[in-house]
C-alpha cells in the first residue's frame, strides 16, 4: 500500500510500506494492507511504518492530525512531524 | 547647455542608484524563487484537506454539519484582515490592497455594518490606521514565515470568532499569479458558509475514529489555518515578485537616464571645445592684424 505523509511544509514520507501505526484518538492502531476505509482523528505521538521493500521501520514524532485510508492508500495529514531514529 | 560639472554629478548619482535597484532586484529574485517553492509547497496539502473534507461530506448530510466555524454572530462586526508588506519599493502591491481594502471596508459600512481591521504589514497599517478606527496590527509575521507562526495568528482570529467577537472574516491579499502579476484577492474566511464537494468522493464506507462530529470539528479549523497561511505564502511570494519587476523597471530606466546625460555630457564637452577652439584662433588672428 502506498503511504503519505505531508504537512504544510513539506512531504515527510511517500512510498511503499507494509505496516502503519498510527496514534488515533481513540487508541493507537496498526494498518495492514487491504485495511477498511477509515478516517481518523490523530493524537501527539509516534507513527510507526515498515518499508515494504527493504523492511525498514522508521519512526516519526507528530503533534495533531488526521489519517485517511482508502484503497490501500494512505494519506496522512499533520501539522508537524519529526523523523526519530 | 548644463556646465560639464553638474552633469558629470548627476550621472555618478544616478550609476549608484541604478546599482542599489539592480541589487534589489537581485535579491527579490532570489526570495522569490524560495517563496514561490513554499507556495507549491502548500499545494499537496491544500488540496488532500479538500478531497478529505470531500469525502467528509459526501458522508455527512450538509445540515447535520454542527461546528461553531459556520455560524455567526451578527451582531458583531466584520473583521477585514489586510494583508501586505512591511517594506515599500514593489510598485503597485502595497497600494492595490490599500485601494482594495478600502473598498472593502466603504462597502460594509454602506451595509451598516462595524468594521474591524487587522493589518498585517507595516504599510497595510500605516495606511489604514488614519482611516479607519480599530485597526490592529501585526507585522512581525514576515520575519519567519512559517506555519507555526501563521498557525497563531489564524488561531487567535478563529477562537475570537468562536467567541462571537466577529460576525464575518475576510481576507485581502495579492495572489501570486506570476513574477511579474499579482491578484488582488477578497476572500471569506469565516464562516463557512457551504461546503464545496465538487470532488467525487471515491468511497462513502468510512470507518470514522472517533466520530464525524469529531472529525469535522478539527478538520474545519485545520483547512481555515491553511487557507490562511496559503494567503500569507501568495502574499509573500507575490510581493517580491512585484518588488522585482519593480526594480527591474527602475534598473532599465536608470540604463536609459544615464545613456541620455552621456549624451548631453559629450555634447556639452564638445561645445566647450570648439568654445576654446574659437577663442584661440580668435585671439591670434586679431594679433596678426
Amino acid at each position: 500500500m502506498t503511504l503519505e505523509i505531508i504537512t504544510p511544509d513539506k512531504i515527510v514520507y511517500s512510498g511503499q510500506v507494509s505496516l502503519v501505526q498510527v496514534p488515533g484518538t481513540s487508541g493507537s492502531f496498526e494498518i495492514l494492507n487491504n485495511h477498511a476505509p477509515i478516517i481518523s482523528t490523530l493524537e501527539k505521538g509516534q507513527i510507526r511504518i515498515v518499508e515494504q521493500e527493504s523492511q525498514k521501520e522508521y519512526l516519526f514524532s507528530i503533534e495533531k492530525g488526521f489519517v485517511e485510508l482508502n484503497n490501500n492508500k494512505i494519506v496522512v495529514l499533520l501539522e508537524s512531524a519529526g523523523a526519530l531514529e | 547647455m548644463a556646465n560639464l560639472k553638474e552633469i558629470r554629478q548627476r550621472m555618478s548619482s544616478v550609476r549608484s542608484t541604478r546599482q542599489v535597484t539592480s541589487a534589489m532586484k537581485m535579491v527579490s529574485a532570489a526570495k522569490l524563487r524560495k517563496a514561490q517553492d513554499t507556495v507549491l509547497r502548500i499545494r499537496p496539502y491544500a488540496k488532500k484537506i479538500g478531497e478529505l473534507i470531500a469525502n467528509l461530506m459526501n458522508a455527512t448530510a450538509q445540515d447535520e454539519i454542527n461546528s461553531p466555524l459556520t455560524k455567526s454572530n451578527a451582531a458583531a462586526p466584520v473583521l477585514v484582515v489586510a494583508i501586505n508588506s512591511n517594506r515599500g519599493l514593489c510598485g503597485g502591491f502595497n497600494a492595490n490592497i490599500h485601494k482594495r481594502s478600502m473598498q472593502v471596508i466603504d462597502e460594509l459600512k454602506a451595509q451598516g455594518k462595524e468594521v474591524r481591521v487587522l493589518a498585517i504589514g507595516k504599510k497595510a497599517y500605516d495606511f489604514l490606521r488614519v482611516r479607519v478606527a480599530n485597526v490592529e496590527e501585526n507585522n512581525n509575521l514576515y520575519s519567519s514565515l512559517d506555519f507555526d507562526h501563521v498557525n497563531a495568528v489564524a488561531d487567535s482570529i478563529i477562537t475570537r470568532f468562536v467567541a462571537g467577537d466577529f460576525s464575518k472574516v475576510i481576507l485581502v491579499y495579492n495572489k501570486f499569479k506570476s513574477t511579474a502579476s499579482q491578484e488582488v484577492t477578497t476572500e471569506d474566511f469565516l464562516p463557512i458558509a457551504s461546503i464545496e464537494c465538487d470532488q467525487k468522493a471515491s468511497n462513502d464506507n468510512y470507518i470514522f475514529e472517533p466520530s464525524q462530529e469529531e472529525i469535522i470539528g478539527q478538520l474545519l479549523p485545520l483547512s481555515r489555518k491553511i487557507q490562511f497561511y496559503q494567503a500569507l505564502l501568495n502574499s509573500f511570494a507575490a510581493e517580491h515578485g512585484s518588488r522585482m519587476t519593480a526594480m527591474h523597471k527602475a534598473t532599465d530606466n536608470a540604463t536609459e537616464l544615464l545613456r541620455t546625460l552621456n549624451l548631453q555630457y559629450n555634447k556639452a564637452r564638445q561645445a566647450a571645445i570648439t568654445n576654446e577652439i574659437t577663442e584661440i584662433v580668435g585671439g591670434a588672428n586679431a594679433l596678426k592684424s
